[in-house]
């Protein structure tokens, strides 16, 4: 019935087995679209957020799909500004799942804030000594970048491109991408590094507090680093899910492992820096304060020493070891539990640097207080994923993301 | 945020913030601009017919 809307020379699943995909996602959509509902309508008490979690599941879940969506900004710069020419094989797939998550930070922003009908105070009564105003400025400028380098591959579908003017504009914009993605390169540097500069100007919070250049503590330069770093191995990840679902080969084996190895490269050096900075952090920086580094990792039921054995060694270390050798690189199964170990470290770090800096107790009289999200923030956090899936599921079905499908999918 | 904002001071922090936020902006319209006006400008000369 939608053949037409098809790409030649490509086969898709049946409309019916792709309707019933995309109502089970949308049944989930809409049992988060309820809780986000509540959370507007009743307020914030709908949350389970005290004092010790102002940033709670959202803002974490804000931060890892910034980072994973990172992949956008980082392979658009190696395409377009670098000139890795092979990069243009996956880099549609890449801007889709940058959108989807630049898309889902700024939703989860808009039911964070409580009252969403205010979100441009922040631009028009700016505060320019804080750094989450320059994260809004640059969170909605880079995400009008993604929707710009989005919108060709669109205008590309099959009916959309016999309007002519349609197809000049499509073609206007490929001719300018360069300067789009070395827009996107600078204000994604900024806003994936204010993120982490947050969490380094909390002078009052030892566990976050760091030195830096200038008026960047470190975790500006590893937030935009690690997210460099791990956002392409997302969207390896997620073009192998893809695959696995759709039974095809969509990306020729050489693309994948280019981008492995760059993104191998990135971890390395980001886990050393990551090393030294914690070596510096907990011998220098936190005993200055009245610290030692087993302060922050005892007295409570969840956050031990493990976390960061866990986020530095097994999830950075191990992840990089396996992508800067050509071996790890070679072997499929190698690659893709590094690819999930990349994807797991930048979560759990983003995690530690949001939750665990603002629940460690400071003051004599706080106590390590644990939280358990709200279903309704389970549920709102849910629902960027199923969005995901439907807008994945969409692009894949009616848009030619993989140029290399064809010469790997000839139908007979 | 203007410098006719009531709010606006003559700092660097102001200057910086909103400064970056309009250049950004800028380059994001004059690009879109640019593309759209000469997508009209081909169309009108009947090109747009052919794949690339």
């Amino acid at each position: 019935m939608d053949s037409a809307l098809i790409p030649k020379g490509v086969k898709r699943c049946s409309l019916g087995l792709f309707t019933l995909g995309i109502a089970v996602a949308g049944a989930v959509l809409l049992w988060g679209v309820y809780a986000m509902l509540l959370c507007w309508i009743k307020g914030l008490n709908q949350t389970n957020m005290n004092d010790y979690y102002g940033f709670a599941l959202w803002i974490w879940a804000d931060l890892a799909v910034i980072a994973l969506g990172g992949g956008a900004f980082f392979t658009g710069f190696l395409r377009y500004v670098i000139g890795k020419d092979e990069l243009k094989n996956i880099i549609n797939y890449a801007v889709i799942i940058g959108f989807i998550c630049y898309s889902s930070a700024l939703l989860i922003l808009a039911i964070d804030v409580g009252q969403p009908l205010r979100s441009w105070f922040i631009f028009w009564h700016a505060n320019v000594h804080s750094m989450l105003t320059e994260v809004a400025f640059c969170l909605s400028c880079y995400f009008a970048v993604l929707t710009i380098e989005f919108i060709p591959l669109i205008l590309e579908n099959r009916q959309v491109d016999k309007v002519p003017f349609f197809h000049n504009l499509s073609h206007n914009m490929h001719e300018v991408m360069a300067i789009f993605a070395a827009t996107g390169a600078f204000l994604s540097f900024f806003h994936q590094g204010s993120l982490g500069g947050v969490a380094g100007v909390l002078y009052g919070r030892p566990f976050g507090s760091r030195e830096g250049l200038l008026v960047w503590p470190w975790t500006f330069f590893l937030f935009t680093w690690s997210a460099a770093a791990c956002g392409p191995c997302f969207t390896i990840l997620v073009t192998w899910i893809t695959e696995k679902i759709t039974k095809k080969k969509l990306v020729k084996d050489n693309v994948i492992r280019l981008l492995a190895k760059i993104s191998g490269w990135m971890l390395a050096t980001y886990i050393i820096a990551k090393i030294i900075d914690t070596w510096y952090w907990a011998t220098v920086t936190a005993p200055s304060m009245g610290f030692t580094l087993m302060d922050f990792y005892s007295n409570n039921a969840f956050y031990g020493i493990w976390i960061l054995v866990l986020e530095i060694f097994i999830c950075g270390i191990i992840p990089a070891l396996i992508l800067i050798t050509k071996t790890g690189r070679n072997n499929s199964k190698l690659l893709m539990t590094a690819v999930i170990l990349a994807v797991i470290g930048v979560c759990i770090n983003r995690w530690v640097m949001v939750l665990q800096v603002m629940a460690m107790p400071v003051l004599t009289f706080e106590n390590w207080v644990l939280y358990i999200p709200s279903w309704q923030e389970v549920a709102t956090t849910i629902l960027p994923v199923a969005y995901g899936v439907i807008v994945l599921a969409l692009a894949y079905r009616y848009l030619p993301v993989f140029p290399q499908e064809k010469e790997l999918n000839p139908i007979d | 945020m203007f410098p006719f904002s009531f709010e606006w001071v003559w700092d660097a922090g102001h200057v910086v913030f909103m400064g970056g936020l309009w250049y950004a902006l800028g380059i994001i319209g004059l690009g879109m601009t640019y593309c759209i006006i000469k997508a009209v400008i081909d169309t009108s000369k009947g090109n747009g017919g052919h794949h690339h």
